[in-house]
């Protein structure tokens, strides 16, 4: 009776929470290709498939199993943005988290493009002025790559102004709107705006938008960066995750270990030693999700599964004196990636702690279970990890107390 | 030591000449080219019996087989030479601008390979402009790859394929011909095997009107985009290797000690198999191996690729373990295990040496009793690499002694 009653809360309490994601763009750029490339399993070249989107996709994506993406996906022909921006303007502007705007690199008509988006961004502050933005400069591939980081930092300055003239717009409106009586189609806009203004009136002109840019291309591993920091804010718990996914890491004495979700293969989390943040290779947490994606996709076709289901359950690498490394199934919606120094016995010791500490990240899958079950055996194999230190971290990770 | 995995430099793009002393060994090429050479040395002796040039001599600088690129233009030949031998992504492969000379790049492997991407606008056997010496290009060449574009008319690149068929079969009677029949992506499995009979009858039909019969021409059906390419070459490289039937027999062994479902030998490199056992050939068990490679050699390049700093193995070398690492390490060489998700089917990787890679798809159950089949693959790779070490240079020879030398390495006792 308790618990239920418990989980009825906790379910109106993620309803309130639930924030939206909202995918813009102009028609054709790739938002509809990106997002089923990332949470639907699809392969680059099956996009072609993909047809226009017409007025807005709802989707609700399950990221871990506390978390639910409230995804509008808005289908970007002129005719639909328009209609966004003025009749439906409160409706699809009001209460976003996320707006992740998607620049087509080929386009021809630059000038139209930056003028929607400035009038995408004024109404976004608008309405849900807390929101973060991400921006792709998308199909980057089709750039010649000698040229791609040219091209993708003039375009990112041209973006940043064009965000600071949008602010600039609505900074402009907001005295004059407020106190006048607005007539014609924007009435009910402005309505809200002038609420919205009366309710905090003095933060209006302090507008500043958390923006984040990236270059991006479905075939290549950069898409899964900048979908990686994009879910990075929205995990809950994220202090909690990284706090014990440090502790395991001490404990096995690992170079790095990354977390990842169990169908998109987003790094959710990630750990690195002193030694492996000296890796040269900055990029290489999107470059495991690429290449864990690829890997599962060919599973997939092997076995003859669908591209959903889970497809490997465990991956060894032991690369001489150079280093080991496993992946893993961790918990019922992770994979856990360990990459450590090589040794037999440390290898061995390393799969059974991180199958021991399994416990601690079991709040991953269900909304409201406390991470300490099972500690008490976990804690028992670990003092068997001659690495040593290892249970006195652990028991510290588990007093901590977590904020659900 | 170097790993195929960990190895800076992939692919050799011809721009020196000596890096090795070649003619103080004999590598597996050479031994196959002693078979194309004497055969150019009996054509020439029916042409002018006084000017015989020396058996034993090999042209030294260029013992190494060739592929010969050639077919239509925009045909694909350099996208395939791009995306087997220099890893570009097919997609990039839409940048690649018309070749306008003989493109010749070295790859050094397991083996010594020319591969010559020929320019297909010219023709080689009917140019006013330039007579090309006929000798020097089709002198040593392994393999000569056709490639004719399946969503394309085809008929003049078939024509032309026969008139190339019947040159060589007047004078270099020896040279394999390999017709890949390309692009093949996106047109339905019917349509492809009506293309493919249409273009087998064709030439057979010209070829046997002419009087040649059982020239040595086979048929792929490939693509850049999938595993096709990589198969086909597969199989052009498995008729220049000498002795294959040793390394089939050794897999074949394993397969059967191990209860391994398939078994490859891999060129790192290229992921091109030299080798794999007698049960019959399954593209998909190609596939996921191939993959399996991959995602290895991914891992490598981003894990294995850096300098660790001396305190990090300081650490790792003090207690609780006190040991130097390489004892800790139970194999020097890469090797990887997977087990999917129902189970079935565990997929096994072994390094074998610098170039090669011995990967396996295993029977249920089996990954239990890996440290058995660790032992027995150990012992195939010991196998394995006496083989390829009677190929491998051998130390300072005097040139009076490199002919006996040759000899010797000529003969493979087993």
């Amino acid at each position: 009776m308790a618990l239920a009653q418990a989980q009825a809360q906790a379910a109106q309490l993620k309803k309130v929470k639930k924030q939206k994601v909202l995918l813009m763009g102009k028609s054709g750029s790739g938002k509809s290709s990106m997002r089923s490339i990332i949470f639907s399993n699809y392969l680059a070249r099956d996009t072609r498939r993909l047809g226009a989107t017409i007025d807005i996709d709802l989707s609700h994506v399950k990221f871990l199993g506390n978390l639910t993406l409230n995804l509008w996906d808005c289908g970007g022909q002129e005719a639909f943005m328009e209609n966004y921006l003025s009749q439906q303007r409160a409706h699809v502007f009001s209460n976003v988290g996320v707006l992740i705007y998607v620049f087509d690199i080929e386009s021809r008509d630059v000038e139209r493009d930056l003028a929607t988006y400035v009038n995408i961004i004024s109404a976004l502050v608008q309405y849900s002025r807390e929101a973060k933005v991400f921006v792709l400069i998308h199909k980057m591939d089709l750039i010649q790559s000698l040229t791609r980081e040219e091209v993708f930092d003039r375009r990112v300055n041209i973006v940043r102004r064009k965000t600071a003239e949008a602010v600039a717009i609505v900074r402009k409106q907001k005295p004059e709107q407020s106190p006048g009586t607005p007539g014609g189609a924007a009435a009910a806009a402005a309505a809200a705006a002038a609420a919205l203004a009366a309710s905090s009136p003095s933060s209006i002109l302090d507008i500043d938008i958390d923006m984040q840019l990236f270059a991006t291309s479905i075939w290549d591993q950069s898409l899964y960066k900048a979908w990686a920091s994009i879910i990075h804010d929205l995990v809950p718990n994220l202090g909690v995750i990284e706090t014990q996914l440090a502790s395991v890491g001490v404990a096995i004495d690992a170079d790095e270990i990354l977390l990842f979700e169990r169908t998109s293969f987003l790094v959710v989390s990630k750990w690195t030693s002193r030694e492996g943040d000296n890796n040269p290779f900055g990029d290489r947490f999107e470059r495991m999700s690429s290449i864990l994606k690829s890997w599962k996709h060919t599973c997939s076709k092997f076995t003859g599964t669908p591209r959903n289901a889970e497809q490997f359950s465990d991956l060894e690498i032991k690369m001489g004196t150079k280093f080991s490394m496993f992946v893993t199934k961790f918990t019922t919606n992770t994979y856990i990636l360990v990459c450590m120094p090589p040794g037999e016995a440390r290898f061995n010791s390393a799969k059974l702690n991180v199958a021991a500490a399994r416990p601690w990240f079991r709040f991953l899958d269900g909304p409201v279970i406390a991470p300490s079950a099972g500690a008490g055996s976990s804690q028992h194999l670990l003092a068997h990890n001659s690495a040593g230190g290892a249970g006195g971290v652990q028991s510290e990770a588990n007093s901590r107390p977590l904020n659900i | 030591m170097s790993s195929a995995f960990t190895g800076s430099s992939r692919v050799d793009v011809d721009n020196s000449t000596a890096q090795l002393p070649r003619h103080t060994y004999i590598s597996p090429a050479i031994l196959n080219l002693e078979r194309v050479y004497e055969q150019n040395r009996q054509l020439l002796q029916k042409k002018d019996g006084a000017k015989v040039p020396d058996p034993i001599t090999i042209p030294q600088t260029k013992g190494k087989p060739r592929l010969l690129l050639m077919g239509q233009r925009r045909s694909g030949k350099s996208s395939i030479s791009g995306v087997v031998f220099q890893k570009v992504s097919p997609s990039e492969t839409l940048f690649l601008e018309s070749t306008a000379r003989i493109h010749k790049n070295n790859l050094s492997s397991f083996m010594e390979f020319q591969v010559w991407d020929f320019p297909g606008q010219i023709d080689v056997f009917d140019n006013p402009n330039f007579a090309f010496d006929m000798d020097a290009i089709f002198g040593e060449i392994g393999a000569l790859i056709w490639v004719i574009d399946a969503q394309d008319d085809y008929l003049e690149a078939v024509a032309r394929l026969n008139n190339t068929i019947l040159h060589l079969q007047r004078s270099y009677p020896h040279i394999n011909i390999e017709v890949f029949i390309h692009k093949v992506d996106g047109l339905s499995d019917d349509y492809k095997l009506d293309i493919q009979r249409d273009v087998t009858i064709r030439i057979q039909d010209e070829l046997s009107d002419q009087g040649v019969e059982n020239a040595p021409v086979s048929f792929h059906l490939t693509s850049i985009y999938n595993h096709s390419i990589f198969e086909a070459f597969s199989k052009v490289i498995q008729k220049l290797i000498p002795r294959l039937g040793q390394l089939e027999a050794m897999l074949t062994n394993l397969c059967r000690t191990c209860r391994f479902e398939k078994a490859y030998l891999f060129d790192v490199t290229t992921k091109i198999y030299i080798a794999t056992d007698s049960t019959p050939e399954d593209m998909a068990s190609y596939e996921i191996c191939s993959d399996y490679l991959d995602v290895i050699i991914d891992f490598t390049q981003v894990y294995g690729n850096w300098q660790r700093s001396p305190d990090w193995r300081k650490h790792l070398e003090q207690a609780p373990w006190m040991q130097p690492l390489e004892d800790q390490v139970a194999c020097e060489r890469a090797e990887s295990g997977m087990v999917l998700s129902d189970a079935q089917r565990p997929i096994m990787l072994r390094e074998v040496d610098r170039f090669l890679a011995l990967v396996a798809i295993m029977k249920e159950g089996s990954y239990e009793k890996m440290p058995q089949i660790n032992m027995n693959v150990d012992v195939v790779v010991k196998g394995l690499t006496e083989f390829f070490e009677i190929t491998k240079p051998k130390e300072t020879r005097t040139t009076t002694e490199t002919i006996a030398g040759r000899a010797a390495g000529g003969w493979i006792n087993d």
